[in-house]
């Protein structure tokens, strides 16, 4: 056997969905006791490839390799059968059974047909005694902040004797000292001979743990490196290395003296002290990671949130949307990040659609003016360009890039002025795609103002005039448009910025 | 063809009613009289104008099981003030319609604001009205109302029984709301998704507030009319008329997943369990019988959504 230093082996995946390859021929070799951090931007398809290996993906081709036994592709059962664990950012705990129960969960220490309550708490205890862990076993687990609620998932994966424990960024929830102790405890399974897969978008805690270091780009595996052999600057570049490969469409300078929105020191819905201003005809861009708080931000501002401190202007007066509706009056309007779940009313016609928000400015004592409803309907979509046989059709039956202009074709016949957009482009193909940026410069041509929040650095740096990126909920860096580029935001989003 | 098949599924319902329609009229003689066609639309006239405050509420994925406890309970009162008070009729009608409108909009308070599901407010102010009808009326009915009032349930105009008539108007007022309205759009973009209806403006908890309202007060247009017709008000009189509404709707292919029905299928639905329990009587199938087939309808109706919704989905 010359492989058998490998406990696990990932050879050749391949995944697609319609329309996307998530992971095209990405391999993974992780040794006997050591930390394999796993690195990559968002959608590089991290998430997909542990998947494989917990069997909750069936990869179309490649080889799982487990301890020398080959498989084609996994089951929870299987994979939880040959030594794998994964914890998720979602823990899966039963917050109305005690710790010793969750520990136990789905395999319970039984004598007959009685629960051995006492043989659980007993080993449970034994377990947190080999982690250096203090919890009391007989505790509920929703009486356990985030950070103890992880370690009884860890006990579990013990338990359940994993040789390879696989972790998707466990830091995130956790505080500063939580994430210490976790450390110490990932330091201590590293000892007792178990692997770990530790996926983190934290650089410094790569750099803390990680023996080895795999990076990702777009579902392609780039390389593997020894973390002492790397610095943080490598990693980023191989993470976001590539050229600009899309084009965007070209835009004069729209941008007017007037400013249009303005926050000041805004907190709640997770952000904390924001502040920043928009001009008439400018493209903000809002960069970060995932969970930074920029759609909490959105939300604030689109009134779908409350602020707790903070004020917010626009056009020079002070104002406090309480719900979407205000802000709509306002003249304000968000194109939210979940087309369908959030955007589109995918049961109804694209008429109504379009005319949800203004229905009662175009009714007469209720009734609505079937007349303006149609030439409302047919106008924008005339403008937008939707493509579809008439304004009677379904928009579920529709194109993702043709739900995503009956979303805008709805906040241009409220007469919106500052539109935002959550992640405009995605799940949209690269046709529609440039379409919406077309659309876009149209918009702030037009005198319309924009904030567009993307995950994705080359449309975040090709439309926007100006960049402004958020880090766990704070404002870490804000970046002119000569200054644009990928490295400077991934440094910004992944900095933590203290109190 | 595609559209022919369409057309057909859309209509079924109307298909169904034509097949037991003519079903009945083969078997039973007395089936096809203008006496009894009338009615069986007497018959219904009360569950009928209560379907379409019900409609509403199963339209954004809700149910309404108070519907027959409003109705008891406005039957009370109205009785109560006519006879105990010595109130106006009008005037008397006018305060019972105010309050089982306040029943409604209590059910949509608690089930907007507190984000309960309306199923255990609604069952828990049907508990609550059911009692307050027996406290107020002390277990005994009540009776013994001035005439224009019972012309209400048993009067005709021309040849047309009262109900009747009233059941037309409220469905067209029923219908126009739906149709017409702006809030009617409302209510079928709350059904088909909240979060998305919030995002597009509507104010989703005034919707509700309006539409249990609504549910409301129909229900206690029902109990109004089936007082004047019974000519006593009974501490029982609605008791299971939200089961019998429910079905009705159902049936007239209202997704109880929310987000798609016609009123004009439900007054089919209507119809179809009108002429159901009057050709039964007419062939002497007793009434036990009856409820087990009323049973197996409601479980036939939501399946056949159901499994329709899932076929949607696959594809």
């Amino acid at each position: 056997m010359s492989d058998s230093d490998y406990v696990l082996q990932l050879q050749h995946i391949r995944k697609t969905y319609p329309g996307v390859v998530a992971l095209n021929d990405v391999s993974l070799e992780v040794k006997k006791g050591e930390i394999h951090a796993l690195v990559g931007e968002n959608g590089a398809g991290k998430s997909t490839l542990i998947k494989t290996c917990s069997g909750a993906v069936v990869p179309d081709s490649g080889k799982i390799i487990i301890n020398d036994k080959e498989f084609d592709s996994m089951t929870p059962q299987l994979s939880m059968k040959n030594g794998i664990a994964v914890i998720y950012q979602e823990f899966n705990l039963v917050g109305g059974l005690s710790v010793a129960e969750n520990v136990f969960l789905g395999r319970s220490i039984r004598k007959g047909i009685v629960i051995d309550k006492k043989a659980m708490i007993r080993e449970t205890e034994k377990i947190f005694k080999t982690l250096n862990i203090s919890i009391d076993p007989n505790m509920l687990v929703r009486n356990l902040s985030v950070g103890y609620q992880q370690m009884v998932e860890i006990a579990k994966a013990i338990q359940q004797d994993a040789k390879i424990l696989i972790m998707d960024e466990p830091s995130a929830p956790l505080t500063k000292a939580e994430v210490s102790t976790m450390f110490e405890i990932i330091d201590k399974l590293k000892e007792s001979g178990v692997s770990i897969i530790y996926i983190s978008h934290r650089l410094d805690e790569i750099f803390r743990l990680s023996d080895r270091v795999t990076v990702l780009r777009d579902g392609t595996y780039i390389k593997t490196l020894a973390t002492q052999d790397t610095d943080v600057d490598e990693l980023i570049s191989l993470m976001v290395g590539r050229e600009l490969t899309e084009k965007f469409p070209v835009r004069e300078n729209c941008i007017r003296d007037d400013v249009v929105l303005e926050v000041r020191n805004l907190s709640g819905n997770g952000d904390k002290n924001i502040s920043f201003s928009i001009r008439k005809g400018e493209i903000l861009g809002l960069g970060g990671l995932v969970g930074a708080g920029r759609t909490e931000l959105a939300q604030m501002i689109f009134g779908a949130a409350q602020k707790t401190d903070g004020t917010i202007f626009l056009n020079g007066k002070e104002i406090s949307p309480k719900s979407p509706r205000d802000a709509i009056d306002l003249g304000i309007a968000l194109v939210p990040e979940d087309r369908k779940s959030q955007g589109v009313l995918l049961g109804l016609s694209i008429k109504k659609n379009i005319n949800m928000p203004i229905y009662k400015r175009i009714s007469k004592f209720s009734v609505i003016n079937r007349k303006n409803e149609n030439d409302v309907a047919e106008e924008y979509m005339k403008d937008i360009r939707i493509k579809a046989p008439s304004s009677q059709q379904l928009v579920k039956n529709l194109s993702g890039g043709n739900q995503q202009k009956v979303i805008l074709g709805k906040w241009l016949a409220a007469n919106s002025e500052l539109i935002i957009f959550d992640e405009p482009t995605r799940g949209i193909d690269v046709g529609a795609k440039y379409e919406i940026y077309k659309l876009m410069n149209e918009l702030v041509e037009n005198g319309k103002t924009i904030l567009l929040i993307s995950s994705e650095m080359e449309e975040l740096m090709g439309m926007s005039d100006r960049i402004i990126v958020l880090s766990e909920g704070k404002m870490t860096g804000e970046i002119e448009k000569e200054n644009f580029n990928q490295e400077n935001i991934m440094s910004y989003a992944s900095t933590v910025k203290e109190e | 063809m595609k559209n022919w098949v369409h057309i057909l599924k859309e209509q079924a319902i109307f298909v169904v009613l034509i097949v037991l329609f003519i079903i009945f009229a083969c078997s039973s003689p007395e089936f096809l009289t203008v006496t009894n066609l009338l009615n069986i639309a007497r018959q219904v006239s009360i569950l009928g104008i209560a379907s379409v405050g019900m409609t509403y509420v199963i339209l954004i994925g809700g149910i309404d099981l108070s519907t027959g406890s409003i109705i008891t309970f406005v039957n009370i009162i109205t009785a109560y003030l006519m006879v105990k008070s010595g109130i106006n009729m009008w005037l008397a009608i006018l305060i019972s319609l105010i309050v089982s409108t306040g029943i409604g909009f209590i059910n949509g308070f608690l089930v907007a604001n507190f984000n309960m599901p309306s199923l255990i407010v609604t069952f828990a102010t049907q508990i609550v009205f059911e009692g307050l009808a027996y406290i107020i009326s002390k277990g005994m009915p009540i009776f013994g109302f001035p005439n224009a009032f019972t012309q209400i349930g048993q009067g005709y105009l021309g040849p047309i029984p009262t109900p009747i008539i009233i059941m037309i108007v409220i469905f067209a007022i029923g219908g126009f709301i739906l149709n017409k309205t702006y809030f009617g759009r409302y209510f079928y973009a709350l059904g088909g998704n909240e979060t998305a209806s919030e995002l597009s403006g509507i104010r989703v908890k005034r919707v509700k507030y309006l539409i249990f309202s609504l549910s409301g007060f129909f229900a206690g247009v029902a109990g109004i009319v089936m007082l004047a017709r019974t000519n006593s008000g009974q501490p029982t009189a609605g008791k299971g008329y939200e089961f019998k509404v429910i079905t009705d709707v159902v049936l007239g292919g209202v997704s109880v997943a929310g987000g798609s029905g016609k009123l004009s299928n439900v007054v089919a639905g209507v119809m179809i369990m009108g002429i159901l329990e009057n050709g039964m009587v007419l062939l002497n199938i007793s009434s036990y019988v009856q409820m087990v087939v009323e049973g197996i309808i409601l479980v036939l109706a939501v399946g056949f959504d159901c499994v329709q919704k899932k076929g949607l989905l696959k594809a």
